[in-house]
This record gives C-alpha cells, structure tokens and sequence, in this order.
C-alpha cells in the first residue's frame, strides 16, 4: 500500500485516496471551437507512461482536496506532491 | 498409549501437562508445548498424508513453516480447517486432526493408484491428456482432477471465530528472532529506536535453542531468554511470538498475521483467533534464517526421510526422537550436530558424508565419540513404502558420478542435510535484486529498493560470531541515522564450534537398471524426470518450466525445493544457476487464512449499513427492507399475507387515488454556496441555470466529459448565493467528488463550497391528488396553494414548531411535494405527516411502488441512465441548451451519438396485456430468426402499470423514436420466454404532465 504525502494532511495510507489520472491534462476552455481531434485527446487518449509521471488523487477520506502526484508507475517511488493550485514545475 | 519416541528429560515441553488428541480417529497423548507433528513423532507415528499427485504414503520433511508434507484438517472448537501444517500447530486439549488428500483412509489410499500408473503421470500431464476430446472437460476430466488433487476442506458453516486488523508504525521491524534478530532488536531497542520483533514459532531464540553455543558466557538459549525478558520490558519495544511477517509491499508496508488463539482448544473470549498487522516501518530488518535443503536421491519421499536439523529440532526441543536407527545423509558438518545429539541421547546414528576427507571441530567430535561415519558415501535409495525401513547405500566416486557396490543397511528413518539456503522471500519481495552466492550455493539478497537489510543466515552468514557483530553494528547505524541517539552496547564473547566448507554435490545418480523416483518437489510430487521431460520438450524460461511441472507452486512454494529444481536446469542446460535465475517470490511467505486476511470485514460490516431516522417507524410497520447502496430502504409495507407484487401495487394504487408518503432520506444532497454558484451549475447541467430565481428548483442532468449522462435531479435556489442539490441514491459521493473536481482543478476562479448534507436532512415526498389537502394542514400558516407553491416551487415551512423545507417536486408523476427536515426532527415530521395523513387515507409506500408510479410515467432513472445512455437516448434532448458550453457538451456532437437510427428510451407494452416481461430481456423484430438473433435493444425496467392494470416496461431501442406502433419479441432466453409486444411512447400515463402542474 503507498503511503502518499497529502501537501494539507501530511504522509496518508493509500486507502484514504482515489485515483484520478493524467494530472498534465488541460481541459479545453468553455465555448472554444476546437477539433475533434483536440476533444478526443482530452477525452480519451493518455500515454501509459513507464517510468515518472504526475497524475492526480483526491484526498478523499481526508480533507478532500485533490493533489498532483509524481509518482514512478514502475516502482511506485513518489518524488513530490503538490497542491491542486500549484504548477508542476 | 505410550509416547516411545518421547526423551525424558530433554525438551522445553511442559512435562506436567498431559494433553489427548486425536489423529485419524484414534486418541494420543502429548504435552504442552508440543507441535501436533512433534506429539505424533513422540507416538512414533510418521504416515501422515498421501502426496497430491501419485497419492504416495507422505510423513514429516521438517520442523516448521517449510513442511511440504505434513498437511491435514484440523477440528477445533467446532470449527474445521483445511491445509493446517502439523509441523506449526501447537498441540491443544482435544485437538482432533485427520489426513487429506486420501481417500478412503490414509493407510488405504484408492488414488495411489496413480503411483503405479505414474509412468503415464509425466510432467504437463494434465495439459496433454485432458486435452482431447474437448468435449469431456466440463462433464469428465475437470471434476475427477478436482477430485483426485484436492487438499482439504473447506467449512461451508459460518465462521464464528473473530479476526482482526491492526494498523502499527514503527523505526525498525525485525521479522525472526534468532541470533541476529535479537542481536539487532537488542541493540535499536537500547538506542531508543521504536521496535517490532515478530517471530513466527511460539519460541523466541531460533537456531539459539538448539545450538551448543556461547554468548557472554551463557548458553545460546539462555542469552536469548534474557535478551527477550529485558525487550519485553522496553517500553519503546513490542516482542509478538506466533506472528509472522509474510508480505513485504509498497512503501515499507509490511503485513503479519499473529496467531492469537490458535494454540488454544478455545478463544478466549473478546479475543480474536487472528490478528492481522499492517505495519509501516521506517527500517525494516530481515532476520528470517535459512531452510536446509535436502539431497535428492531414489524414493526420497517414504515416511522417515527427513531435514537433518528437523530431527535436532525434533530431539532437543520436543524431546522427541524421529527413529532410533538413523541414518544420517549429510553433504557438510550440520548433519553432525544431529549425529552428536542422537549419540548424546544413547542412540547410535551412522553417518554417510559425501565428502572424502572433511576436517573440522565438529566432525573431529564426532570420531571421538565413536560414531559410524562412512566417507565418500551416498544413499541411493530409501526403501520401505509406509515407512523407511532400510536404505541402498553405495560409495560414490571423486567425480560424484559412479556408484560403488549397493549395500542395504537397516535404518528407521534418514535424516538428510544438503546445506542450507537463506530464506529472501521478504526482501525479495520488497524488490531486491538478489544474487548468487557460489559459496553456500544459493541466493542472497542483493541491492535494496526499500529501506531494508537482511542479516544472518537469510544474507549467507552461517558463524555465529558474524552474525551478532553485523546485527549489532546494522540495527546501532540504523537506528542512530532514526533517533539520534549513540549508545552503543559492548559485544559478548561468542563461542562456537568451527566448521568447514560443504559439498556441492545435491542429486544422487540413479544405479544402472533401476529408475526411483527421484523427488524435488514434495508437496507437487515433481521429480527429477517431470524436468527433464519439460526440457526435452524445449522449455527454458525458469518461469516456464515452473509452471509446466508445477515445480515450487504447491502450498509451500517450493522451500524446500526451488534450489534443487534450479541446479537440475542448470546441469542439464549447462549453465550456471545465476544464469537460469529463480522464480519470483510472491507474497504471502506462507498461507494466510482468508478469515485473516477479510477481518471483521464479514457479511453486514463489510460495508457501513445506512438508516434513515425514520427506520424504526418502518421496522415497526412491517417494512421489508432492501439494499440501495449502502441504505437499507423500504421496499414494500407487508399488510397480512401480501406478497411483494400485491402490496406495491396497493401502494401504487393509493397514491394515485389518495395519498402516499416515502422516504426519500437517502437521495444524495449537496448544500452549493457562494457568488459563482449559478456559474457552476449552468457549466455542469445541460440545461440553463442563471435565470433561476430564488424560491425556484429545476430539474438537472449532468454528464460525463464522454456525453454520458453521469446523473439526474433536482436543484433548488434556497437564496441569492446558496443552492440545494440532490442527486440520486447512487451516484451521491460521485458528483460531489466530481463538482470538487472542477472547482478545485478545473476552474479555481469560481468561487464556490460544496459540501455533502445527505445525511443532515430527513426527506419525505408526499404524492397523490390529495397531496396538497394534507400538506394545508400540516402546515396551516403557509399558503400552498396552486398559486402560493407553483410547480417547481418552494418555501419553507413550520410543522408543528419544526423548520422544514417544502419542495413541490414530482417523481411519481403525481401532484407530489418533498418535505426536508433536520434528520433529529425526521421521525417527528414522519409520525406527524401518518397521522394527520389519516384523513385522506394515507399510505407509506416502499420503492417498489415508487418504481412502478416513476416506470409508467416514463421518468428515468439508474436502470436508464446507465453509464452507456446521452440525454437523447433518455428522451432528455430538450434539457440540453444549445446556447451555452457545459461538461460534455463537445462529445455530443460524435458520429454516434448523432446517428439517425440512434437508440432511444421507448415503453412496451404486451399484446395479451398479461404476460410480465423480465427485466434485461431483448427485443428482436422475429422470434424465429436464426441465432444470434439480432438484438435492437433491451428492457430497462419493468413494472405493472397501476393505471391501466397490465404489465409497462421501458426499453432502450434502436431507431426508438420511429418504433412507437411496431411490433416486436421480447426474448428472453434465460426464462425460456417469448412475449409479442407493441411498442409504446414513453410516456405512459399522463403523457403531457398535467397531474404535477395541477
């Protein structure tokens, strides 16, 4: 189980968090005209990346913040966490 | 009976405590203390089980958690259990214990057999033979191979034993308690760190208590129970026997299942049988010693053949002697120690050392005292079909490839010591990448990818000396870099005996003309011949040939066999080991019991159970309760002998005629506030939501980014800046997940809250013509009328003195209102509303009724709104704005979603207007089409129609809006039926919604 560093709450067990994807995935703006191929990236298409990736959990059982995660999806080691309204730098 | 295996004055059993047990039916005697395996050795019983594939007579191989063998149903408390290790469950009072995997007794077992046919059970048997004819699988292979490998059985009863969880954190966790986990427990302990130290047995001290050692001047044994009665004592140090590190995960997250009350003939009571630990450590520390490994040599398996340090484990700590003939096998000096402690004990053993001319303290020992040592010597094979009763010896030339002239020698049992390998199940689960070590030929651990060491014999230290001083020096570094702390403990004088190094010879050839089987695997039987076969046949991959002859996948997960296995490979591929590489360890170490494991967890308490306030009001009133979600809700109020169908319909019935009350309690709510909320919701709903005013609620359906619709319901605009959301039963936790999702990431700059208030509020809809008569009353001060509560309106209200919240919203498709109130007020509001309800003939009424009044009107719901449906499939389209963006809103524009043939939600009704149609069946356009019968689209939910008195269901068809009028089949295969039926509109009753606006 992961023990996942909540930037409000500090280091939590796995279990008080669900899983929510690609966190470097920008929704399209509201009202902007864009191709199917732009919405179909935003939907559906993600890289099943090996290696570091930021992805996003909420802090679901804790203060219910959502949080970005770098986390290696070979070996699970977390690098950083940062808070919804922090860039990934 | 009398124990005459049984030592009398060596052992640390409980003399002055007698137990009986039984095994296969007949009564024994033992002590306290004692393993069921060590009291059934101490009654000189071996014959234990039969073997899984050839059924052959099985006995004890070990001590401990690396029996293969020794595995049998255990009767406890009224409670049986299957696969129970004889060699790890203590004895208790009345313990009854029976054989597996023989049939019809052990002695006399039909499925041995196969042991004669054994010819034809070579490896990938299963996977050839059963093959062909394809058709006998299911009826005749599958069941006779279930039959013939099972092991034991499982109770079907209710298990009434208790098993916990427990969540723990600590600086150091040190799995094992020999010489280097109490060295490096010691020593962390006394520099302040946080300690566990889990050992398995229920004796602390390991290999201590049976070695001739000397620690700071005391014996091996004693300087253990010192060290543990001053750990115990620590206040920063938790010392658990009976407990067992079996899973090392992510993060440093270790798993051990302690064994509670196994060891008792009852639990106590508010104990638990198991106790599950999770445990975060900062620094785990690896102490889990070595399994001796066994030579390979013909008929390897009889009854008596067994690990050399089982029979010392056997005699020093039970007392108890495994034959009084042995014969000991042996490839370096452990085999010795045997040797010596059976002569001590006034037995004669002989020994054969495959060596030639070894020197050591240990085997100058044994000269002197005048054992029979034979150099040079091997056993072919062990003969005896129950039970060893002699064995084949020979000389084996300087190469170990020629036998000399066989000779029998009488001999009782044969105690067999290959050397020993380190057990890196855990650190080899934590993701060490573990090496070769060519001197001990085995596995080491290798580089750590967690914060863990492994120290002593599981690293390859076999000296005692070595393994204190690195132990000390480990658990000191790391647990200064932790706590801070430099107190160093002086390092005992260590005296041991010296040995020297061991063969490396592991197989014994076989003698021309005879083919013995040669055993690797004891638990799968897997000898010798199966690999040969597997590589004859071109498998190479370690991995594969594992998984084609079942090598090291038996219960035991090849301990005793896994080195053996990858010496054969590499001779015959000729290679070195680390180049065939093993198996990957998986967690559990050992097995774990799935009470364990699931904890309290069990039947109602695996999920939290929801009652709305008012649940004690519906118990009492005969409410038949089911499950939604996590709810229990009414489904129906029982009136004398009603079935479920004949009391909904009442239900229905009167709300369409008079007046009815449900509980709506457990829909989803969510208090909205701020300046932006408006703004949120006309992005999340389809439909617009700026205009709203104040006093007024909407009906509101969100999607999914996909254009799914994620979910329905009302919303209501309480004041300027605050707004009530409900949401459906289901999809509760979701939305708001979801809404805390947009404003968190997606548009930060709105500035709104959302909060659940779900369980805050008490809900009751009050629905019927005669709705509004009754709520006049219930809140006489307040003008409901058609004018003072509109459609769609709301207001809040006084109920006899209690604030409540009156919504004139509709799921039933009748006149109907929703009354809120603060759940401690919920039963209050309920009673009031059946008892001044009285008058216009009130009625509770279950979700079964509420189905049926929602199906006929043509409302949508869960079983429409499916996670696979757009709002045009749900006849929705009309909510969706085409002026503004929304969630979604994009994806409706796809190809599919537009097509002209698009699938729709439309009403079917029977031709007879008798026949029920099942839910989920098919609409086809000709029953007798040849299969498969093209389906255009199936029925969602189905009810009888109150209204009209015939069965309605609602489907999603293909092409649904140009459908109504056709006729077509409802199939449904799995009830055998076919029903013709005509398709309808949705709407069913009250097509064009006067009744909600009345």
């Amino acid at each position: 189980m992961l023990h996942i560093k909540c930037p409000h709450c500090g280091m939590r067990s796995q279990n008080e968090f669900s899983y929510g994807g690609d966190a470097t995935i920008k929704r399209p703006e509201l009202n902007k005209d864009i191709s199917d191929q732009e919405w179909n990236n935003f939907v559906y298409n993600r890289k099943s990346l090996r290696g570091k990736h930021w992805e996003l959990w909420q802090h679901l059982s804790g203060c219910r913040q959502w949080i970005k995660v770098e986390r290696d999806t070979a070996t699970h080691e977390i690098f950083n966490t940062l808070k919804a309204n922090e860039d990934i730098s | 009976m009398i124990q005459s295996f049984r030592l009398e004055n060596v052992g640390l059993i409980n003399r002055n405590k007698k137990l009986s047990f039984k095994f296969n039916g007949k009564t024994y005697y033992g002590y306290e203390g004692d393993t069921l395996a060590s009291a059934l050795l101490a009654n000189g019983v071996h014959l234990i089980g039969r073997s899984f594939k050839y059924h052959r007579p099985r006995g004890f191989f070990g001590a401990g958690v690396d029996e293969p063998y020794a595995i049998v149903q255990l009767y406890r408390n009224g409670e049986t259990e299957p696969n129970i290790k004889a060699t790890e469950q203590e004895l208790f009072e009345g313990l009854v214990a029976t054989s597996v995997n023989c049939w019809p007794s052990v002695k006399f077992d039909v499925g041995a057999i196969n042991n004669f046919l054994k010819i034809f059970l070579p490896a990938g048997f299963y996977y050839k033979t059963f093959m062909w004819p394809k058709s006998f699988w299911y009826k005749i292979y599958e069941p006779f191979i279930r039959k013939a490998a099972g092991l034991g059985v499982a109770s079907i009863k209710h298990d009434k034993e208790r098993y916990e969880h427990k969540y723990e954190y600590c600086d150091l966790l040190i799995a094992g308690s020999g010489p280097s986990g109490l060295a490096s427990a010691y020593a962390a302990a006394k520099n302040g760190a946080r300690v566990i130290l889990a050992e398995d047995k229920s004796r602390f001290g390991g290999t201590l208590l049976t070695s001739d050692v000397n620690i700071g001047n005391k014996s091996g044994k004693e300087w253990a129970e010192g060290v543990i009665a001053e750990l115990k004592e620590m206040p920063n140090v938790t010392v658990k026997n009976r407990s067992q590190v079996f899973g090392y995960y992510d993060h440093n997250m270790l798993v051990m299942s302690e064994r509670v009350s196994d060891h008792l003939a009852t639990t106590k009571k508010f104990h638990p049988k198991q106790r599950l630990w999770y445990i975060r450590a900062k620094e785990v520390l690896i102490s889990a010693g070595s399994i001796e490994r066994p030579i390979v040599f013909g008929n390897n398996d009889t009854p008596g053949v067994m690990l050399s340090s089982a029979a010392k484990e056997y005699l020093r700590i039970y007392g108890v002697l495994v034959g009084k003939k042995p014969l000991i096998f042996t490839n370096n000096d452990s085999g010795y120690e045997t040797a010596i402690d059976f002569k001590k004990n006034g037995i004669d053993p002989i020994i054969l050392d495959t060596r030639k001319d070894p020197q050591s303290e240990i085997v100058e020992e044994a000269k002197e005292l005048g054992i029979n040592i034979k150099f040079s010597y091997v056993v072919v094979a062990a003969k005896g079909y129950k039970k060893v009763k002699s064995a084949d010896i020979a000389k084996i030339s300087d190469n170990k490839e020629d036998l000399g002239v066989i000779e029998n020698i009488n001999c009782d049992c044969i105690c067999v010591s290959g050397f020993w390998t380190p057990t890196i199940h855990l650190a080899s689960q934590s993701g060490n990448k573990t090496k070769f070590n060519e001197n001990i030929d085995a596995f080491v651990p290798g580089i750590s990818k967690q914060n863990e060491t492994t120290l002593g014999a599981a690293n390859g230290v076999y000296t005692l000396n070595e393994t204190l001083k690195s132990s000390f020096e480990t658990a000191h570094a790391l647990s200064k870099k932790i706590t801070n702390n430099d107190n160093k403990i002086s390092f005992p004088n260590v005296v041991e005996k010296k040995s020297t190094t061991h063969d490396k010879f592991w197989c014994v050839p076989l003698p021309k003309g005879k083919n013995y089987k040669r055993f690797l695997d004891f638990q799968n039987d897997v000898a010798v011949s199966d690999i040969e076969i597997a590589l004859k046949e071109g498998y190479r991959s370690i991995e594969h040939v594992k998984r084609y002859t079942t090598l090291g996948m038996a219960t035991d997960q090849g301990k005793t066999s896994n080195l053996n296995g990858l010496q054969l490979v590499s001779k015959i591929e000729n290679k070195v080991v680390p180049a065939v590489g093993h198996t990957t360890f998986r967690p559990p170490y050992n097995p774990v019991s799935i009470g364990a494991i699931v904890g309290r967890e069990v039947g109602k308490h695996s999920k939290p159970t929801r009652k709305s306030p008012m649940h004690n009001w519906h118990e009492k009133n005969n409410a038949v309760f089911v499950d939604a979600g996590v709810w229990l809700r009414p489904r129906y109020y029982k009136k004398g002998d009603e079935n479920l169908f004949e009391a909904s319909k009442r239900e229905a019935k009167n709300v369409r005629t008079n007046v009815g009350v449900c509980d709506v309690t457990t829909l989803g709510k969510i208090d909205i506030k701020g300046p932006d909320a408006g703004e949120l919701l006309n992005r999340v709903y389809t439909n617009a939501w700026l205009k709203l005013p104040v006093g007024k609620a909407r009906y509101g359906v969100m999607l999914r980014e996909d254009g799914i619709v994620m979910d329905d319901g009302t919303t209501t605009r309480i004041s300027e800046n605050h707004y009530h959301m409900t949401t459906t039963t289901a999809q509760a936790a979701n939305v708001l997940s979801h809404l805390e999702y947009y404003l968190q990431l997606v548009w930060p700059e709105l500035n709104v809250n959302v909060v659940s208030t779900t369980e805050q509020w008490a809900g009751a809809a009050i629905a019927g013509p005669k709705s509004r008569d009754l709520l006049q009353k219930l809140f006489p001060n307040s003008d409901v009328s058609k004018e003072g509560l509109p459609f769609m309106g709301y207001m809040e209200g006084d109920l006899f003195g209690v604030k409540a919240r009156i919504f004139r919203i509709s799921f039933s498709g009748e006149l109907a209102y929703e009354v809120n109130v603060e759940s401690d007020n919920g039963n209050f509001m309920w009673e009031k509303i059946i008892e001044v309800g009285q008058a216009f003939k009130i009625q509770p009424y279950g979700t079964e009724a509420l189905s049926t009044l929602r199906i006929e009107m043509g409302h949508v719901a869960g079983s429409e709104l499916d996670g696979r449906t757009i709002p045009y499939d749900n006849s929705l389209e009309g909510l969706v704005s085409k002026k503004k963006d929304f969630i979604g809103k994009r994806s409706l524009t796809k190809e599919a979603f537009t097509a002209e043939d698009r699938q729709k939600v439309v009403g079917v009704v029977p031709l007879d207007k008798k026949t029920s149609i099942p839910e989920g069946s098919h609409l086809v356009k000709d029953s007798n089409a040849p299969l498969p019968n093209p389906k255009l689209g199936y029925i969602s939910a189905s009810c009888w129609s109150v209204e009209y008195d015939n069965p309605f269901s609602l489907a999603i068809l293909k092409d649904g809006k140009n459908m109504i009028g056709k006729k077509l089949f409802v199939m449904s295969p799995l009830k055998n039926k076919v029903i013709p039926v005509e398709i309808v509109s949705s709407h069913y009753v009250d097509p064009k919604g006067e009744r909600v606006r009345s």
